[in-house]
């Protein structure tokens, strides 16, 4: 009877896990079949619009933006202040050319974008591409989705927008690859700046440094005051390896620093180990806890006079716009007088987005003046158009508009002009280290090594 | 053994059991088995197939290297620091989470009132992310701030120059130990707690009746019959701490030098953020056989004392 009963609860048990699984494959086959009937819809849409939209180009006509649908996924690593502020004023223009298209602001928080980057490979990997995503001009683009070929050529969009005569030639040449045009430059950054407070200047009779020797001679002036010479918050890495690239420009020059990203340029020659040395020095004068800081909190050093200097991106300045503060100098970081290490935000276009012709859209507005205009301002970062410029630059910007006509642009590393993703990263571990070790010859070789592994042959 | 007596003694229930209810029973059991098969031991198999391959970009490439990512991964000197942080983290954290785990659950154990309060108290920090105790840490760790300031106020830290915690490179990874057994610390003591119960008290009595100090009592009855508990104990806080990636994320990031790196957050971070995909199933399989050299003896220890009972 016992043996009985148990075999009945054994078969109820069967019953209800096969209902289960009946179930679920009811809900599974529901489920397929709204994505297949989806399927041919969505293809339909983008080839349905996209032949007026190509036509709308040719017209220059805004006005049947309203008609457009759908959404906009946007994937960026804009989440604060004057970021998130110059993103949205964009989204505000495209709004009023598109009132119907949903925009989705995918922006994933993290300095440097580390973590967004992180997030969108494995959406790109996975085959769930957002319609369009931020990413550094330069070899992060080309050596990863390029040639992944994870994204689209925007040739036509370069010729139809006339974009191939507005960005100078420099850009052109580093978001071009295998003879195609990928993305989309927003804007320009400059990461060799040297930042410095005015009051603790004047007071301490000091000048802005120009020279190696000129900074050394400074740090040791705030140091006996008992003020911190140099303000680092790296406790994210980039920060210290931003450091170090710029100390490597400015020991090596334009053409030895670029050689070393494509092998004109030893890594174990005795330039690089002057830079180290450069640095090490420079790491003897900054604040004791920029393990604990991040680059922003770092300028609160500055801001509140606890610092004399500090070298960061030109997003400090929107930083100090944002916190008010208007009492800084700045200039070029030590030794690159006339040398611009430029970084650039551009936009692409991944194979496979689910709103193309809005990205499209997007992109176009991305590149043009109206849009580079109104973005760049908020952002902090001067326009990569020639003809953009006019607008509510503050007097940091219209001199950096002015370095970018007549410097020599070198690319930046650490912010993904100069060498792709796995190289940079081996790069700034390597650096990371010897913030600590201090060890000239080991990270030498650690930099020897990461050149050795991730140097493209192209 | 039991089933052979079992067929010796009925065949034909023997072989109607088999029939049956195996049938059954292996039929419910084969959709786990079977996502169990293909989401971990298949995707383990395959971690440890692109370890051995040439795959270091964005663009998968199988070319076959053998043993030469691991090779470079042990030269890497972020990977040396990882592990020798894993390894002072492991020791300082597994140490400190026993004594005050055990220090708690006999203070408790002394019938106080508003026991179930106090154990909720030290509980509590269990129910937290590992997320959420990092950026509080941080707070309270920030040379600036938190702690320091506490100490300042009591004059026993000098503002002027306090202590760095986790951004000194000599203690980083220890001062992340300490917000670990902050939040892992009242697990242990309910764990002990819960043995400490389980000790009859027969046999305390016997002891005092021959004579037995309160101390010796703990000595030589108290700690040998929680000598079980203590075992689950470090199996359960070795795999936590060198599993570690959250707490370590978001408390302070690999950190100056890498003194709060650990192998999670390297493999993570070389993976994702530089394709080293092949690097980071590398560094993948090593803390697989590490977890394994502690897991499996202790599997085996459990798997035998069950047959023995």
């Amino acid at each position: 009877m016992q043996k009985h009963n148990r075999s009945v609860m054994t078969l109820v048990a069967l019953f209800a896990m096969i209902t289960m699984v009946l179930s679920a494959c009811d809900n599974n086959s529901t489920s397929s079949n709204a994505t297949t009937s989806n399927t041919p819809a969505a293809a339909k849409t983008p080839a349905a619009a996209n032949t007026p939209a190509a036509a709308n180009t040719q017209a220059a006509s805004n006005s049947n933006g309203s008609a457009a649908t759908g959404k906009l996924e946007m994937f960026s690593w804009w989440t604060t202040g004057g970021e998130s502020a110059g993103l949205k004023a964009m989204y505000k223009l495209y709004s009023k050319d598109r009132p119907n298209v949903e925009i989705v602001n995918q922006a994933v928080a993290g300095a440097a974008g580390s973590d967004a980057k992180a997030v969108l490979k494995s959406r790109m990997l996975g085959g769930d591409p957002p319609d369009s995503f931020q990413v550094h001009m330069g070899h992060e683009l080309l050596d990863g989705y390029v040639a992944a070929g994870q994204v689209e050529p925007l040739d036509e969009l370069y010729k139809s927008e006339g974009f191939d005569k507005a960005f100078p030639q420099g850009v052109l040449d580093i978001v071009s690859g295998n003879g195609h045009y990928w993305s989309v430059p927003v804007n320009i950054h400059r990461a060799n700046v040297l930042w410095y407070n005015k009051k603790v200047f004047t007071d301490n009779g000091l000048t802005a440094p120009v020279t190696f020797d000129d900074f050394f001679k400074a740090a040791d002036v705030l140091k006996a005051k008992g003020i911190t010479p140099l303000a680092l918050g790296d406790k994210v890495p980039f920060a210290s390896a931003h450091l170090f690239e710029t100390v490597l420009v400015g020991t090596l020059g334009a053409e030895a620093y670029k050689g070393l990203w494509d092998g004109k340029t030893k890594w174990d020659g005795p330039q690089v180990t002057q830079a180290l040395n450069n640095f090490k020095k420079m790491l003897g004068y900054i604040n004791s806890d920029h393990a604990a800081l991040t680059w922003d909190q770092a300028n609160d050093m500055l801001i509140a006079g606890k610092a004399g200097m500090t070298i960061m991106g030109d997003w400090v300045d929107a930083d100090y716009k944002a916190k008010a503060f208007t009492d800084y100098g700045w200039t070029t970081s030590p030794g690159t007088k006339g040398l611009y290490d430029a970084l650039s935000d551009t936009f692409a276009l991944p194979k496979g987005a689910k709103n193309k012709e809005n990205a499209l859209a997007w992109l176009k507005l991305a590149g043009s003046q109206a849009g580079q205009d109104a973005f760049n301002p908020l952002k902090g970062s001067i326009p990569a158009r020639i003809d953009a410029g006019k607008g509510d630059y503050d007097a940091y910007l219209l001199s950096a508009i002015a370095d970018w006509k007549k410097d020599t642009i070198v690319p930046s590393v650490v912010h993904g002009a100069a060498a792709k993703d796995g190289w940079a990263t081996a790069y700034t571990d390597s650096v990371n280290s010897f913030v600590t070790s201090l060890d000239v010859d080991k990270t030498q070789k650690a930099l020897v090594q990461a050149a050795a592994d991730n140097m493209t042959s192209k | 053994m039991e089933a052979t007596s079992s067929v010796q003694a009925s065949p034909q229930l023997g072989r109607r059991r088999f029939n049956f209810d195996r049938v059954i029973a292996i039929a419910l059991i084969a959709p786990s088995l079977l996502a169990i098969a293909v989401f971990v031991y298949f995707f383990i198999a395959q971690t440890a197939y692109v370890s051995l391959v040439r795959w270091n970009d964005l663009l998968p490439d199988y070319t076959f290297v053998g043993l030469r990512n691991y090779d470079k991964l042990f030269q890497i000197e972020r990977f040396q620091a990882d592990m020798s942080n894993t390894l002072k983290f492991t020791v300082v954290f597994i140490f400190i989470c026993l004594a005050v785990g055990l220090l708690l659950a006999n203070l408790l154990d002394q019938k106080i009132k508003g026991e179930a309060i106090f154990r909720n108290i030290f509980m509590f920090p269990l129910a937290i992310s590992f997320i959420v105790t990092g950026v509080a840490w941080r707070w309270l760790l920030t040379p600036s701030s938190g702690v320091n300031l506490i100490g300042s106020a009591i004059g026993i830290v000098d503002m002027k120059n306090p202590p760095g915690w986790f951004t000194d490179p000599k203690i980083g990874i220890l001062a992340v130990a300490i917000a670990a057994v902050w939040q892992t610390s009242g697990y242990v003591m309910a764990m002990y707690l819960a043995g400490l119960r389980s000790i009859p008290d027969e046999i305390k009595e016997a002891a005092r009746i021959d004579g037995a100090t309160e101390w010796q009592l703990f000595r030589q009855i108290t700690l040998p019959l929680l000598q079980p508990i203590t075992l689950s104990a470090v199996i359960i806080l070795g795999h936590i701490s060198l599993k570690i990636f959250d707490l370590t994320k978001s408390m302070t990031g690999p950190g100056a030098g890498f003194s709060t790196d650990v192998p999670a957050l390297f493999m993570f971070e070389t993976t994702f953020s530089g394709s080293h995909f092949s690097q980071g199933a590398a560094i993948a399989m090593v803390l697989l056989v590490v977890v394994s050299v502690l897991i499996i003896p202790y599997l085996i220890y459990n798997f035998r004392s069950e047959v023995r009972s």
